[in-house]
């Protein structure tokens, strides 16, 4: 104490710091910061002028072809051929716009898309950002009506739900044959469902018989409630499937293919760990047979391979084909990452799981999914990534998606010139770098959210 | 009318005139489900393309419309499926489409072998040379020493050495593995000449920065028939389309257009005209449609003229003579039986 109290009474002893001096302008700021990373020796100088050059140049081009040369209004081809034919065609993507957003959809039914669009955001935003609330009721809404209110308003709804199956005679020859009706199908598909949930509740007792009764009447309630759903009539004029195209398809491929893969992706890595010899041999086969074709075989197997096979007359939804077919390939794909974040997880924790008593499921949605999932999130999201650009593949099988779309400007008569495939090859690259930019950075926010620290 | 949910999600829902007409033929099929199923190609400039109104528009595309028209006496009551090359004869063999319009050489092979028959040659394609206006040719005869721009693996390469060895003249070939690579050489002055099929060679002068300043040479050196594919072995059907065909020739060397198809009906005294459009004898009827067939397919497309000129004509951006398929009567080799 009395120390204390003799050393402030001294005169040239400090109470308080001195103010820190400003760094010196040669290591500090912009100047500083160049002179660290792009000139601190000469060998690094004269790469970072180089480089820094080409940049520029690069930069100088872009600029030039697609805003400054660049033809922004015209009516027809003749506005970009000529004096026009250095730069990018802008006039005709304006006129092209509205069908590269929604290929034929009836002028008129457009609307349909937009709300789809603005409903689909305006529910995705908020889910996106963990700090805000009602994730569970946004959650229903996304997974189980939205999907439904696009299905109606892309399509029409009113659908014809017979409950009897018909029989049709052919006058020629007198043969009958039997179609089935939707219910008849959605009960079989229910059946197929229900048995086995059933079967696990009340004879194998693995789960709970009560859990088993629920979830078995909540499915059977839920396709008849679609099925009800499905054959309104909301008085919207039906679109067929065919006039869907451009950046419409390309999400609806997109987004069905991500949806659908990720679920079914978890459940194929979960099934190929399994220990039950059926379920794990079904996964592996499943897994090894769609990941060894490639993509575009799948799709020409559904467009071209399919109908031969069908009776002649039978119609069977080219997009649908080709919506399976992505969703089921990209299916497998994600089992891989799935079953790589998996194996990561130390065997500890499934024993320390055991050890408390946890069932098989409340183990992997508890405490290994989780785990597993976190840690592939730069896989998952790399082959959603991958799934948006392979969605152009649709466009061998006569979809219209947003990139053939964009060549058909450049068989257009009234538009065709020098730079129409440039431009639409450029707007379409603009497009695609945005969306999966956006996943990209989103990925790695979502990263950072569920860092807990044990990153390496 | 609701629509069955099952061919959205299924596929396995058959109508009952859908199941009774598949073996009927396919005349009756489309009559009952009340529009024709038309294959045409993904985008060709000229031949089928959709506009900025989300129409299709083209030469094969018309003609698919002229046979709506000739059916249903609607040139509208048809659906346009559009398809790669290498799904096209599928389509049709599986009963997806109706008619294949779809800028389909004819061949013996394709002919005779995959169960399809073609109906007749709406355009007579072959290949051809284009030439800078600057080099001040005029025939393809004159084109010995010339560098030539073509695409590497077709057999428009192999059609070139043919014709330059059989009239003695030396050339050098510059090859590109796309066609958009051989488009931007010719465009740079890599070569004097670029060749392909003529329709092509149209097409491509639109993608110059001046396309005025090139010319296409008259010579065709090479065959390539492009016609209508119907089904083998239905021939209600293809007679429809066949001689859907002929009528729009038969109109033109007649001198029917949409503009007085209405006015000829009404007072043509030419007997030959009456049997056409249906005034006199029962032709339609013999082809399973009405007796105006002939005139329902003329006010839906016009005759073959109108149908060339409006697609791709000298009016139009493309500016394709009519040159082989000018009428029989008019120096070309476009020739339709009578009707009678």
């Amino acid at each position: 104490m009395s120390d204390i109290h003799s050393q402030r009474d001294l005169a040239y002893v400090r109470t308080e710091e001195a103010p820190a001096m400003p760094a010196p302008l040669t290591v500090s700021g912009p100047i500083g910061w160049m002179r660290e990373n792009l000139f601190p020796t000469p060998i690094n100088s004269l790469m970072s002028l180089i480089f820094g050059a080409l940049l520029l140049y690069v930069i100088w081009i872009t600029l030039e072809w697609s805003v400054f040369n660049a033809v922004w209004s015209g009516e027809d081809r003749s506005a970009c051929i000529g004096d026009g034919a250095h730069g990018a065609c802008w006039a005709m993507a304006r006129a092209k716009f509205g069908q590269w957003m929604y290929g034929f959809y009836p002028f008129t039914e457009r609307w349909r898309v937009d709300v789809v669009g603005i409903v689909g955001v305006l529910a995705l935003v908020p889910m996106m950002m963990p700090s805000l609330p009602y994730k569970r009721i946004n959650g229903i809404f996304l997974l189980g009506i939205y999907p439904i209110l696009t299905l109606i308003l892309l399509t029409g709804g009113n659908f014809d739900i017979s409950f009897l199956p018909t029989i049709t005679v052919n006058i020629d020859t007198g043969e009958s044959s039997l179609n089935w009706s939707v219910w008849m199908v959605a009960f079989a598909f229910v059946l197929a469902i229900v048995v086995p949930i059933l079967f696990l509740g009340f004879v194998a007792k693995i789960i709970s018989p009560i859990i088993s009764a629920i979830a078995s009447a909540a499915i059977a309630g839920g396709v008849a409630l679609l099925l009800i759903i499905m054959s309104i009539d909301f008085g919207l004029p039906y679109v067929e499937t065919s006039k869907w195209g451009g950046l419409l398809l390309t999400l609806v491929v997109a987004v069905t293919g991500i949806v659908a893969s990720l679920p079914i992706g978890v459940l194929l890595a979960l099934g190929r760990r399994s220990n039950m010899p059926v379920v794990k041999l079904f996964s592996v086969a499943f897994i090894e047979l769609w990941r060894g074709v490639p993509l575009i075989t799948v799709l020409f197997m559904a467009s071209v391979v399919l109908p031969l096979f069908l009776p002649p007359g039978t119609s069977f939804d080219k997009l649908l084909r080709a919506l399976i077919g992505v969703a089921l390939f990209s299916s497998a794909y994600m089992a891989e990452v799935v079953r790589g974040g998996l194996q990561a997880i130390p065997k500890g924790q499934t024993e320390a799981a055991q050890a408390l008593g946890l069932t098989y499921w409340q183990n992997m949605g508890l405490i290994t999914l989780p785990q597993a999932l976190k840690l592939v999130i730069p896989g998952i999201v790399n082959s959603f990534i991958g799934l948006f650009k392979d969605t152009v593949l649709v466009g061998i099988i006569g979809l219209y998606d947003l990139l053939l779309i964009v060549q058909a400007a450049n068989t257009d008569q009234k538009w065709v010139a020098p730079q129409t495939h440039s431009t639409g090859f450029f707007f379409a690259a603009a497009v695609f770098w945005i969306f999966c930019f956006g996943m990209s950075r989103y990925s790695m926010f979502m990263e950072r959210q569920l860092d807990t620290g044990h990153k390496n | 009318m609701k629509r069955t949910l099952l061919s959205l999600a299924l596929g396995t829902a058959v109508s009952l005139a859908g199941i009774t007409a598949a073996s009927a033929g396919t005349l009756d099929d489309v009559k009952s489900k009340g529009f024709i199923q038309c294959g045409v190609s993904q985008g060709l400039i000229g031949f089928s393309n959709p506009d900025d109104k989300n129409n299709w528009t083209g030469l094969d595309v018309d003609f698919c419309r002229a046979v709506a028209g000739a059916v249903f006496g609607d040139g509208q009551k048809v659906k346009f499926t559009p398809l790669s090359a290498k799904e096209r004869f599928t389509a049709l063999q599986s009963g997806e489409i109706d008619i294949l319009s779809r800028n389909t050489t004819w061949t013996m092979g394709r002919d005779t072998s995959l169960g399809l028959v073609f109906a007749g040659v709406t355009y007579y394609d072959g290949q051809g040379f284009l030439v800078k206006k600057s080099l001040g040719v005029d025939s393809a005869l004159k084109l010995d020493g010339a560098s030539v721009c073509t695409q590497t693996g077709t057999t428009t390469e192999l059609n070139l050495a043919d014709y330059f060895r059989a009239n003695n003249m030396k050339y050098e070939v510059v090859a590109f593995e796309k066609a958009d690579e051989v488009i931007a050489a010719y465009d740079s002055g890599r070569c004097d000449v670029f060749t392909t099929d003529q329709s092509g060679l149209y097409a491509e002068r639109l993608k110059l920065k001046n396309p005025d300043e090139n010319v296409v040479l008259p010579e065709i050196i090479s065959k390539e028939p492009l016609g209508p594919v119907v089904r083998q072995g239905d021939d209600a059907w293809f007679n429809v389309v066949k001689w859907t065909y002929f009528a729009l020739l038969n109109a033109e060397e007649a001198g029917v257009t949409t503009a007085n198809v209405d006015d000829m009906v009404a007072n043509s005294t030419d007997p030959g005209i009456r049997r056409l459009l249906g005034v006199e004898g029962d032709f339609g009827k013999a082809i399973g449609l009405e007796n105006n067939w002939a005139a329902n397919a003329v006010k839906a497309v016009g005759n073959y003229g109108e149908m060339f000129d409006r697609n791709v004509g000298p009016e139009t951006n493309l500016k394709i003579s009519r040159g082989v398929n000018a009428l029989w009567s008019k120096g070309g080799i476009q020739y339709a039986p009578p009707v009678r």
